[in-house]
């Protein structure tokens, strides 16, 4: 485990409160009695790692709070974080039977945070088999979600499991990229620690980078897999990109929840309209930009983020400019940039540029958030595992690669989604790897 | 506009409606009762007067459901803790201060005809409109020969009505304890020792719960507890099952003043349905307060006038002889099951319901195709859940995908989370349609079984003669 630390920073605390407080214990038992207690219910199956939902909550009800924890955490290790980031709106909430009523839904995502709380305050460990029970090793690259739940799952089933990850922190973007008013970087860490002692070995700090490292891994380990998430962000590609004052929506997020970037000031424009963008731009206000504008060459009904991640974003007091693109980034008085913007319009499903329709916007950070890329060089070393698109051609149900001995899941895989995608594909190849172990032993 | 008064109950007591409060903490004090008679209560029994008693701390508990407070109610009070001479006093100012509304006095003395003469005469003197005689208070009180002792020994209550109405010239109501297995018993002896009218049911013995914390069950009164009575919503249907059972033997039949677990106008209609007079109220108004009695007057006179009933005589007892011996009911009366999609939300209760608690008769197969018949040929539901804990869900990120996801379709749930009733299999036991959370969703249809009614009495006398044996076949 690194001995990074995360600055106890208070003015971050204070700036990036929680969106969504705790309910209280009370509250939360109120919450859990309107549960209906469906048969096979909804929310369990809109769930991508199938928490037993109505489960869980009715051990909150009836005062079970440990049965109610560790029900969750046999579906989902990352049961606290996916609590608190999930977009439960999409998810399990939004397969609530009570919605066709029109009812408020089960408000699962806080009660699941509710038994995951009561656990961490208990201070108990997550039961393990005897260490040892499978023979199987298995590396895992990158030491997000998908890998964290793979190795949590091997190791809980008595396997052993080793998370390589090039960063200091382990946690992947639930450390450096989810939004802190969500999930704070050192509660991620604290999840990570509470999945070490599940007995996971972490060697942070080292990129797996080349074919003799993976020839290296292949000697050690039975099997690897791949957990590596998604590429950098993608570039905007316009002229003076490279100028001091722009810094995209990723190295914003983890300058920010590192405590590395403490203060902005001014006018901030993010170009994009995605989740991550909307991320970038609730931050920049949250650090004191008093102008934060949302670029997006289409319209609003066409912008990929959650709905509600915009209302939220509106909220925060960050500004929307439709159909504008950004074509150049030019230096304006007093260290600030000018960014070039030009009108589009959408005709035959292309944009296209509206002619004499420049207009500059004077601002001091430009952050563009137009997604990550796909993963390029290390896939180019990956021995016998195809890609398809910049992502890793996996079994749907297994996450076996082109190569028998590598699976992979999360990001890598599905292109991008949610941390509760990555947990299940870590968690149904590690079940994989396992059985394939076991048929080769017998 | 209906008449919801209540003129000459049990031979003489008049009250503006039936609304009264039943002897306990809300009829403690003149005071109290002054303001529950401003708040609308037609009537109030006054907490049992006797020698006053000393009680302990605590003195409740209670039974919590599903996030919901009190749905029983239990305590071991015993009667009034105030003087003969402080109530009586107060009585008198109430009754002149109130004349249209009914002041009751519960009276628990010792067991010798002196000391019932002498109450009896106080608490006339002092204006009563009538007395109850308190022979149901199943704590404390027993132990020293009153109470409950009295009330499940019926000699003891025929004896103790006679002397009482050898001196009162008021009403005389007693009070009967549910305490007994069969609560008929004392009613014929009140009746025989010349009662003009019983009030029941007072609280059944109770434990309500223990602390697994302290292992001391509550109320906790220094590390121990004592079995109370029970109350509140939770023993309407024991209260009305005895109430009844009263009404319905000419022995037993009195004027009845029907108490337990009434809170709402529509409990206290089916307590008149039934035959009661009038109707008494402890638990919920310690719960909220005297001003639930306005919603009981204002909801009993709109279901009235909705009904087309213009005094309480219009409908009281209509539902007495709706009550019969189980070996009158008609055996060839038949309903099924029947599911409205467009109400249903797909929780899908009612499946599991009648598969684990009823006859394995509704279906989650509207989408695969109906199977109907032997259980064999259905799914499980074990089966049918592990299916989905195999499938992938995947978050919709796109707006495409999320389209997709929440698309509508003809049904407000999906289809094959509509659940399907096998009719030739059901019983129509209604337990689907108890489960089932939406209003109306689940309805019992009747299905013409082409045979004519037949009781079981029916059936088997028929049986003595003709010794048939096996079912008509459909
Ligand atoms: C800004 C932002 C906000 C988000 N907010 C939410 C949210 O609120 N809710 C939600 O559910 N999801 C959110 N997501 C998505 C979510 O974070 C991802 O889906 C999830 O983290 C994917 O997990 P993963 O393990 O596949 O990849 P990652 O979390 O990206 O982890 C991959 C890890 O592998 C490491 N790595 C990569 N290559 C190598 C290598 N060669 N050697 C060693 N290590 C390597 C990386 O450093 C990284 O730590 C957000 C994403 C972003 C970008
Ligand atoms: C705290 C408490 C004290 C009571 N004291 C008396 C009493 O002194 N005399 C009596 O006849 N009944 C007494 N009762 C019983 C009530 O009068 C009434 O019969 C019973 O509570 C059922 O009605 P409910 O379900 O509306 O509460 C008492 C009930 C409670 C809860
Ligand atoms: S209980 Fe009612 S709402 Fe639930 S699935 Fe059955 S019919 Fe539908
Ligand atoms: S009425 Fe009873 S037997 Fe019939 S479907 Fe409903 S639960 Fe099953």
């Amino acid at each position: 485990m690194s001995t990074a630390v995360l600055p106890h920073d208070e003015q971050l605390r204070a700036r990036f409160s929680e969106l969504k407080p705790a309910l209280t214990a009370q509250a939360a038992v109120i919450e859990a009695d309107r549960c209906l207690n469906c048969f096979d219910a909804p929310c369990t199956a809109a769930c991508p790692t199938h928490i037993d939902v109505p489960g869980f909550i009715k051990r909150i009800a009836s005062g079970n709070l440990r049965g109610s924890a560790l029900r969750i955490l046999d579906a989902n290790i990352l049961g606290a974080s996916c609590a608190r980031v999930c977009p439960v709106d999409v998810l399990c909430e939004g397969a609530c039977v009570l919605t066709r009523q029109n009812r408020k839904p089960i408000q699962i995502g806080q009660l699941q945070r509710r038994a995951m709380d009561a656990f961490w305050a208990s201070g108990e460990a997550v039961p393990v088999a005897a260490p040892g029970t499978h023979k199987l090793r298995v590396a895992c690259i990158g030491g997000g979600p998908a890998s964290l739940a793979c190795a949590a799952e091997l190791c809980r089933q008595g396997a052993r499991a080793t998370v390589i990850e090039r960063r200091e922190l382990p946690g992947g973007l639930n450390t450096y990229g989810v939004a802190e008013y969500k999930l704070r970087a050192a509660d991620s860490v604290h999840e990570v620690e509470m999945i070490r002692r599940l007995g996971v070995e972490f060697r942070c700090g080292l990129e797996v980078d080349s074919a003799a490292a993976l020839v290296a891994l292949e000697a050690e380990f039975d099997f690897i897999f791949l957990g590596l998430g998604l590429g950098a962000m993608q570039r905007l590609n316009i002229p003076g990109e490279d100028a001091e004052g722009v810094m995209n929506a990723l190295e914003l997020i983890a300058a920010y929840k590192t405590g590395h970037l403490r203060e902005l000031h001014g006018t901030v424009v993010v170009v994009g309209a995605g989740n991550t963008a909307i991320d970038a731009a609730n931050a920049a206000r949250r650090l004191g930009a008093d102008t934060v504008y949302m670029l997006y060459r289409r319209s609003e009904s066409d912008m990929s983020a959650f709905d509600f991640e915009y209302e939220h974003a509106k909220q925060e007091g960050v500004q929307f400019l439709w159909r504008r693109q950004p074509v150049a980034i030019g230096q304006g008085e007093h260290g600030r940039l000018i960014l070039e913007t030009v009108q589009a319009r959408e005709a035959d499903g292309k944009i296209e540029v509206i002619p004499d329709s420049q207009s500059a916007i004077a601002c001091d950070l430009v952050v563009p958030a137009i997604g990550q890329s796909p993963l390029t060089q290390i896939l180019q070393e990956l021995r016998g595992v195809q890609a398809r698109d910049g992502k890793i051609v996996a079994d749907r149900v297994t996450g076996q690669t082109g190569n028998p001995r590598y699976y992979a899941g999360g990001d890598c895989v599905n292109g991008g989604r949610e941390v509760v995608d990555a947990v299940a594909g870590g968690k149904r190849a590690a079940r994989a790897m396992l059985k394939e172990a076991e048929v080769a032993h017998a | 506009m209906p008449d919801i008064g209540v003129r000459n109950f049990a031979g003489g007591i008049n009250s503006p409606n039936p609304f009264w409060l039943a002897s306990a903490p809300p009829t403690n004090t003149g005071e109290m009762i002054m303001r529950a008679f401003d708040a609308g209560w037609g009537g109030g029994v006054w907490k049992t007067i006797g020698e006053p008693i000393t009680n302990v701390t605590s003195r409740y508990s209670a039974t919590d459901w599903n996030g919901q407070r009190i749905m029983g109610f239990n305590n071991i009070e015993l009667i009034s803790d105030r003087t003969v001479e402080q109530n009586l006093r107060e009585m008198a100012e109430v009754k002149k201060r109130y004349p249209k509304n009914a002041v009751i006095a519960s009276l628990m003395v010792a067991s010798t005809r002196e000391a019932w003469h002498e109450i009896v005469t106080r608490t006339e003197d002092a204006g009563a409109d009538g007395l109850e005689l308190n022979f149901g208070c199943p704590h404390g009180m027993s132990e020293r020969g009153m109470g409950s002792a009295v009330g499940q020994v019926p000699e003891y209550a025929q004896m103790i009505t006679e002397w009482v109405k050898e001196k009162a010239r008021t009403p005389v109501l007693v009070k009967l304890t549910p305490n007994i297995s069969d609560i008929r018993t004392v009613a014929r002896a009140a009746k025989r020792g010349g009662a003009d009218g019983l009030s029941a049911i007072n609280t059944i013995n109770s434990i309500t719960g223990i602390d697994l914390d302290t292992f001391v069950p509550r109320p906790n009164v220094d590390g121990k507890s004592s079995h109370g009575g029970y109350c509140g919503p939770a023993v309407k249907p024991i209260a009305l099952n005895m109430v009844q059972q009263i009404l319905a033997d000419p022995e037993s039949t009195l004027p009845l003043s029907g108490i337990g677990g009434i809170g709402s106008w529509r409990d206290a209609a089916e307590f008149l349905l039934l035959g009661c007079g009038t109707v008494q109220v402890c638990t919920v108004v310690m719960h909220y307060g005297y001003r639930i009695v306005e919603d009981m007057a204002e909801g009993l006179d709109n279901w009235m006038r909705e009904k087309g009933f213009k005094t309480l005589e219009d409908f009281r007892g209509l539902s007495l002889n709706r009550v019969t011996e189980w070996k009158h009911l008609n055996l060839n009366y038949k309903i099924v099951a029947h599911i409205d999609e467009q109400k249903c939300i797909g929780c899908d209760l009612c499946h599991i319901a009648c598969w684990d608690g009823a006859h394995q008769c509704i279906h989650l197969d509207r989408v695969t195709g109906p199977v109907d018949g032997h259980l064999e040929l259905h799914r499980t539901p074990a089966a049918k859940e592990s299916e989905s804990r195999a499938s992938i869900a995947e978050t919709p990120v796109t707006r495409k995908e999320r389209a997709a996801a929440f698309a509508p379709g003809p049904y407000p749930a999906p289809l094959e989370r509509i659940s399907r009733v096998d009719e030739t299999e059901c019983v129509g036991c209604n337990l689907c349609s108890l489960v089932c959370p939406v209003d109306g969703c689940i309805t019992m249809v009747q299905v013409d079984t082409g045979l004519k009614p037949e009781t079981w009495d029916e059936r088997t006398r028929g049986a003595a003669c003709v010794p048939t044996v096996g079912e008509p076949a459909n």
